[in-house]
């Protein structure tokens, strides 16, 4: 009896010192989702700008971009599969992965070969894994990208869009061309809900209508300079950074709430285990501080019926 | 030209992951591709792109000083917008940095690079030198 004392007490001690880990990740992870939210506010503005632009530019003048014009014939895809660096976000980066096989999975029925783009170590990993080829993998910022991270990313896939899948072998580039590029993300809907998302990111399909201005504030009749080529030319490159590092700060912010509530409910679990243990502990003492008593009195017992026997 | 020092235009300096500068000003002076652009109120739309360079903002309060690394300016309705993918405030740039890069980027190999981090390091060196007076 005393040993398996014993050793509940050991699990409950283990397990509160777990308990403590769990909790510890849950308030970092609240505290640094703030820190996510306030970098995706701050950078709004300039997205919205961004899109002002662009759609003055797209409104005012009928200028073709190679960034917005569709490969005829598409055959080759890449795909940008952002997840996270670490574990123990739940299925945060499984779900992500999932939403990027069913993609692939389409692009492939469709007669495209895909190019994989990975962003975190958990995807990294499940492709190495399994042994599929990866054009290009970055990790070391998942829960707090930096804007040159997107830009590097940005000029990748773009250079790779702009080597085009059909003129793959004159160009001299490393970077294997394609006719489109995609995205997978989690979205951040609130703190408890955050889906996996995939779109399409190249060749732009100019003014989604991501953030229409107001009615009030109809876009002006603008002058270009040096012209609208140029100037298009300009921004749509950087367009397209900012919709990566729209997509990379959405999932900061998913990452970190996976984490939180995976977290949370680790340390609830530790809470329940930790009282089943005390219970079978304490009647386990109980059982043998009964046991203790019995035996006693047992005894008492046998010397009293002893002493009366030879009384 | 005399400068009536009013507040006219509404001026937002936006970087990619700020807002670098925001308020009411009666000026703004840039360097766009084509060359030097004073925007005062009334000013016709239109979007340029911006060099790397200094940028500067009159307000009632006095005139702010910036480095841009490129990007565009719009302006329409008295509205304008700096956007850049990196702005610098001067009170934000960090002299002894700016030699740094400048020695650094000296150091490199004739090219684009080379040429692009001087330009930005240069820029910057004069947003601080013209904020110092």
């Amino acid at each position: 009896m005393a040993v398996s004392l014993r050793e509940y007490r050991a699990r409950i001690k283990s397990t509160q010192s777990m308990k403590k880990i769990t909790r510890a990740m849950e308030l970092i992870a609240a505290s640094r989702i703030i820190k996510a939210q306030q970098r995706a506010q701050a950078a709004a503005p300039y997205a919205r700008e961004l899109t002002r632009a662009v759609s003055a530019v797209a409104t005012y003048s009928d200028v073709d971009h190679v960034l917005t014009t569709e490969p005829e014939n598409p055959q080759r895809a890449a795909v940008l599969v952002i997840t996270s660096d670490r574990g123990l976000a739940g299925a945060y980066s499984s779900s992500v992965l999932k939403e990027a096989e069913r993609l692939v999975g389409r692009l492939t029925e469709e007669g495209k070969e895909v190019d994989l783009y990975l962003s975190g170590r958990k995807a990294e990993a499940y492709y190495r894994f399994r042994g599929r080829p990866v054009a290009h993998s970055w990790t070391g910022f998942s829960d707090s990208p930096t804007y040159d991270a997107a830009a590097e990313m940005g000029a990748t896939l773009i250079e790779a869009f702009l080597n085009g899948a059909g003129g793959a072998e004159a160009t001299d580039s490393e970077i294997a061309g394609v006719d489109e590029v995609h995205v997978v993300f989690t979205r951040f809907i609130s703190m408890l809900t955050q889906e996996p998302h995939a779109t399409r990111l190249l060749p732009l399909e100019v003014v989604e209508g991501v953030e229409q201005p107001e009615d009030s504030d109809l876009l002006p009749l603008y002058e270009f300079e040096p012209s609208a080529e140029e100037v298009l030319d300009a921004l749509l490159p950087q367009y397209v950074v900012s919709r990566i590092y729209f997509c990379l700060l959405q999932a900061a912010a998913s990452e970190l709430a996976a984490r939180q509530k995976a977290m949370k409910s680790a340390t609830d679990n530790a809470e329940e285990l930790i009282k089943k243990y005390t219970r079978i502990a304490n009647q386990a003492r109980q059982a043998g501080i009964t046991q203790e008593i019995s035996e006693i009195v047992g005894g008492v017992n046998a010397l009293a019926d002893a002493n009366a026997g030879s009384d | 030209m005399a400068v009536s020092v009013g507040t006219g235009l509404q001026v937002e300096m936006v970087a990619a992951d700020r807002v670098v500068w925001s308020g009411e000003a009666s000026m703004v002076i840039a360097r766009t591709v084509e060359g030097d652009l004073g925007i005062l109120q009334g000013h016709a739309p239109l979007l340029s792109l911006l060099t790397d360079a200094a940028v500067e903002v009159t307000t009632p309060e006095g005139v702010v000083h910036a480095a841009v690394d490129g990007g565009f300016v719009s302006v329409s309705d008295d509205r304008v917008s700096i956007l850049t993918e990196r702005a610098l405030l001067a009170e934000e740039i960090k002299i002894d940095e700016v030699h740094a890069e400048l020695e650094s980027a000296e150091h490199l190999p004739t090219g684009d690079e080379r040429e692009m981090r001087l330009r930005r390091a240069e820029a910057r060196m004069r947003a601080y030198e013209a904020s110092r007076g």
